[in-house]
């Protein structure tokens, strides 16, 4: 597919003038990176701070027929494993879109504002979750597409600095807060939150002020636009799932280490137990276990193990035991890292399996992930 | 010493019977800094098209081809410990392997820097 074809995000003519190098990611033209590349790209952001266009992903206002948000939570409640209903004004939460068999249909955020939810969905995936929430959510809630709204991710330790010369609140944020704020004029919605393991945030901004909005952000001291390509670096090095790769509608989110975003209230016993798609597989799951979990990996050398590599028990490859789900070189880390789905048996953090790469063990340690120490303002 | 590319974005240095072999500046911006070499072992015999190393960016790995019929002779050691000599110095102290010409006739199907350069434009 050329890029002549593809969808544009506001801050095309920006990557263009400033040197991305533009391939096409679900059905957009984006940077994959620019003129310092991805090693460089991602340094900067663990040092400093980068500028990331995420405007491909999809956002979607849930308003509350009722105009009761407490409604418009409950009946979310019906497609997502997460406490949405105990989800504060001013607060954002993980989740995941379930189907019948427990599969992951999508994950997104889901943040709690005055007058609705807004959920940040993945891009390849946000026409399916738009149906879906319009199909089965008709009755409570009008499904409103942000498709003039543009998302632009500030992340690195100096992300606050930067952005509270546009906005002084920032500073009084905490991981996971979200606030309605203005910034050189134009009112964005911003979380403190992102997909790099490091503190930042994520501001959703009218199409029409995102390209200012962010050359303003580029000139202050130290801060770069960052590309596609680093930003799977970062969320891998964070041990962040990515849609599609780590998760899919095959694996569901106890397979998939995400059972920290299944709150109590959710689970069986609790006030709200079940209720969403594939609930009965999932919670059965989180008390009886799972035969496969998804887990760290680091592979001994230097040659990155990637995305579909078998693994196995042994370095004879008698005993296949999982699959590699996402693997590059980790820049902070200095080395390999990938993650995968392995047999619970063989998930002891420090136990060794082995990865084929071109016909050849690698031994690999499984690791606690993340593997760089997030740095959230908690 | 005559100087060689291939369409597959090699240069070959003939020396002789014997041919340096590495990937050209324009492959190595292309490929961004490199993690990881891998070289087939010497004394390897190879057809022209088959994959003599490999070489791994941040985000994927590419195969280099031979670009003749011919012998691995030797890999660069240096590059284990400084893959990013490749991205510095492609087609000096990034060199990525020494080769035996099987046939030479086969080096006049090759290109030299002129066609290269119009290659890629």
């Amino acid at each position: 597919m050329g890029t002549d074809t593809l969808l544009h995000t506001p801050l095309y003519s920006l990557h263009e003038e400033s040197g991305g190098k533009m391939v096409p990611f679900a059905g957009y033209a984006m940077p994959l990176q620019y003129a310092d590349g991805i090693m460089a790209e991602h340094r900067h952001v663990r040092e400093h701070v980068g500028l990331f266009d995420v405007s491909h992903m999809g956002q979607v206002l849930l308003r509350p027929r009722s105009g009761d948000v407490d409604d418009a939570a409950l009946a979310l409640e019906k497609l997502v494993p997460a406490d949405i209903a105990a989800l504060k004004h001013g607060r954002q939460r993980y989740t995941q879109f379930t189907n019948a068999a427990g599969g992951i249909l999508d994950d997104l955020m889901v943040a709690r504002l005055e007058d609705g939810l807004l959920l940040v969905v993945n891009a390849a995936c946000k026409e399916a979750d738009i149906a879906l929430l319009q199909s089965e959510l008709v009755a409570e809630c009008v499904v409103e597409p942000q498709e003039d709204r543009a998302l632009l991710a500030l992340q690195g330790p100096e992300a606050e600095q930067v952005l509270a010369l546009f906005a002084e609140d920032v500073r009084k944020m905490v991981f996971m807060d979200v606030r309605i704020l203005d910034v050189d004029g134009a009112r964005c919605v911003i979380s403190r939150s992102g997909y790099t393991g490091e503190d930042g945030f994520e501001i959703s901004v009218s199409a029409k002020d995102a390209d200012r909005v962010a050359r303003k952000l580029l000139e202050q001291p130290n801060v770069k636009l960052i590309g596609l390509g680093a930003r799977d670096s970062l969320r891998l090095e964070a041990g962040l799932c990515l849609y599609g790769a780590d998760i899919d509608t095959t694996t569901t989110p106890v397979e998939a280490a995400l059972e920290w975003s299944i709150q109590k209230s959710r689970r069986n016993g609790g006030k709200r137990a079940g209720g969403f798609p594939g609930a009965d597989i999932i919670l059965g799951q989180l008390e009886n276990g799972v035969s496969r979990r998804r887990v760290g990996l680091r592979p001994e050398g230097r040659a990155p193990v990637r995305h579909d590599a078998p693994l196995y028990a042994d370095a004879e490859f008698g005993t296949r035991i999982g699959k590699v789900t996402s693997g590059a070189f980790g820049p902070t880390v200095g080395g390999p890292v990938a993650m995968g789905y392995v047999a619970t048996d063989d998930t002891q953090t420090g136990h060794t399996i082995f990865a084929e790469l071109r016909g050849r063990p690698v031994p690999s340690v499984i690791s606690a992930l993340p593997f760089v120490p997030a740095h959230f303002k908690r | 010493m005559t100087l060689y590319f291939t369409k597959e974005h090699e240069w070959l240095r003939v020396e002789g019977e014997t041919a340096t072999v590495g990937i050209t500046r324009h492959a190595a911006e292309e490929l961004g800094e490199l993690v990881f070499i891998e070289a087939r072992p010497s004394g390897t015999n190879v057809k022209a098209g088959e994959a003599i190393a490999v070489v791994e960016s941040v985000k994927a790995a590419s195969d280099i081809y031979a670009p003749v019929d011919g012998e691995i002779l030797e890999s660069n050691a240096a590059l284990a410990d400084d893959p990013a000599r490749v991205s510095s110095d492609p087609e000096g102290e990034g060199w990525i392997v020494k080769f035996r010409v099987a046939n030479p006739d086969q080096l006049s199907g090759l290109m030299d820097a002129a066609a290269y350069a119009a290659f890629v434009g």
